[in-house]
């Protein structure tokens, strides 16, 4: 059985680790109230450019554009987007077995990593990593989404990639998120809906789509790097939350222990005595 | 004056959603002015500067990128950046001019040309719709 010393100590180094675990999921709470809020209304702005995306193309269904070719997938990309630190409960891993296990089944794929934890896991794997994005902050800029979706673009009109793959996390709610794949490129069009309108182009189909496709691409990453930082958030606090339940359970087993020890170090003390008189009479 | 919706978005809000009575915005080829009931029309957006009258009152906003749909009575801008004219932060703008006219001065690698053009238009319109 412990001593009494060796048990306050572990009081005290458990203490400590629940105030941090505590802290944590108190910040996380704080910045997923705002990342929910973000992502809640960025949702309909992803929707914008390929509601007249999908208008465009069921108007002019011969345009051609290079983000749009189809061809045979020889090189495959993978964006996979991860958090940059640990600390949140599966997200990171879910997020990685997923995508490993895709990737497992295919030939000559190459990754593009976002974040700092599945750029240490491909590279630790061996993978063929192209390009990598660490460091996005807890405050998802417009600049990196386009930065990343530029990469992408242009390994793929290099044809580098034929076709390319993203892999994030889709936030529902702080306790539930499910990792998900969708194809980023080629483009495909969502199906048309009703009525097709006659529009006016100005100056063409063609200029415009030049700049709707790009477009679409760069919203399609923003949107999944906001549901991501959320959702890393989400279990990062429920993460937490559980691990100081844990630690408050623990305090309680370790301090009834020690009230054991206290009490048996008293009695065998009483019993010392006890047996001492006892010898000198 | 019958009205037309303006609904101006860039991809992490929506800056302005009213009811408007004439509108210009910075088509890539030149300016254009849209009124209630204009036909569908779909237009690719440059860097500038974007206006819509409501009744006695004129909105101003540097626009960058993107672009502009009209359809049933609706304008759509969707653009990278939108920024009214109380948002701009005219110091920032102006360092950023200088920068962009210093870079195009030296004139090093032509990539850096392009995103310096870009960047020297985009200070000039925040400075011209902060300063009115």
């Amino acid at each position: 059985m412990p001593g009494m010393r060796d048990i306050t100590r572990r009081i005290k180094s458990v203490k400590n680790i629940q105030q941090i675990t505590k802290a944590m999921k108190m910040m996380s709470a704080a910045q997923l109230r705002k990342a929910q809020e973000r992502v809640i209304a960025a949702r309909p702005l992803a929707q914008e450019p390929s509601e007249v995306l999908s208008r465009l193309v069921g108007v002019a269904s011969d345009l051609s554009h290079p983000l749009l070719a189809k061809r045979e997938p020889k090189n495959i990309g993978y964006v996979v987007i991860t958090a940059d630190r640990g600390f949140c409960g599966g997200y990171n891993a879910n997020i990685l077995r997923k995508s490993a296990g895709e990737i497992k089944q295919l030939e000559n794929v190459s990754l593009i990593t976002v974040g700092r934890k599945s750029r240490d896991f491909f590279r630790r794997s061996g993978k063929n990593i192209v390009a990598e994005f660490t460091g996005l902050g807890e405050d998802i800029q417009f600049g990196v989404a386009k930065k990343i979706a530029q990469k992408v673009m242009d390994y793929y009109i290099a044809e580098e990639f034929d076709e390319v793959y993203l892999v994030y996390t889709e936030f529902v709610s702080a306790l539930t998120q499910n990792p998900t794949t969708i194809k980023l490129l080629p483009v495909e069009p969502p199906a048309e809906e009703g009525a097709s309108v006659d529009y006016i182009y100005e100056p063409s189909a063609e200029s415009i789509l030049s700049v709707l496709l790009p477009k679409y691409v760069e919203t399609t990453v923003f949107r999944a790097l906001l549901e991501s930082k959320a959702s890393e958030l989400g279990a990062r606090m429920t993460a937490m939350g559980s691990a100081t339940d844990n630690a408050k359970e623990l305090i309680a087993k370790l301090t009834l222990s020690y009230n054991r020890a206290r009490q048996a170090a008293i009695t065998r003390e009483i019993s010392e005595i006890v047996g001492g008189a006892a010898a000198l009479e | 004056m019958a009205a037309i919706r303006l609904e101006i978005v860039t991809p992490e809000r929506v800056v302005f959603s009213e009811d408007v009575d004439f509108i210009v915005a910075p088509g890539s080829v030149g300016y254009f002015g849209v009124l209630a009931n204009h036909a569908p029309l779909i237009t690719s957006m440059e860097i500038g500067e974007l206006r819509a009258k409501q009744g006695n009152q004129e909105l101003k906003m540097a626009i960058s990128g993107g672009f502009f749909e009209v359809k049933s009575n609706k304008a759509v801008v969707l653009a990278d950046s939108a920024e009214k004219a109380s948002e701009i932060d005219v110091d920032r703008a102006r360092r950023a001019k200088e920068r962009a006219e210093e870079r195009l001065a030296a004139k090093t690698a032509d990539i850096d040309l392009a995103r310096a053009e870009v960047a020297l238009k985009r200070a000039i319109t925040r400075i011209k719709v902060a300063g009115k």
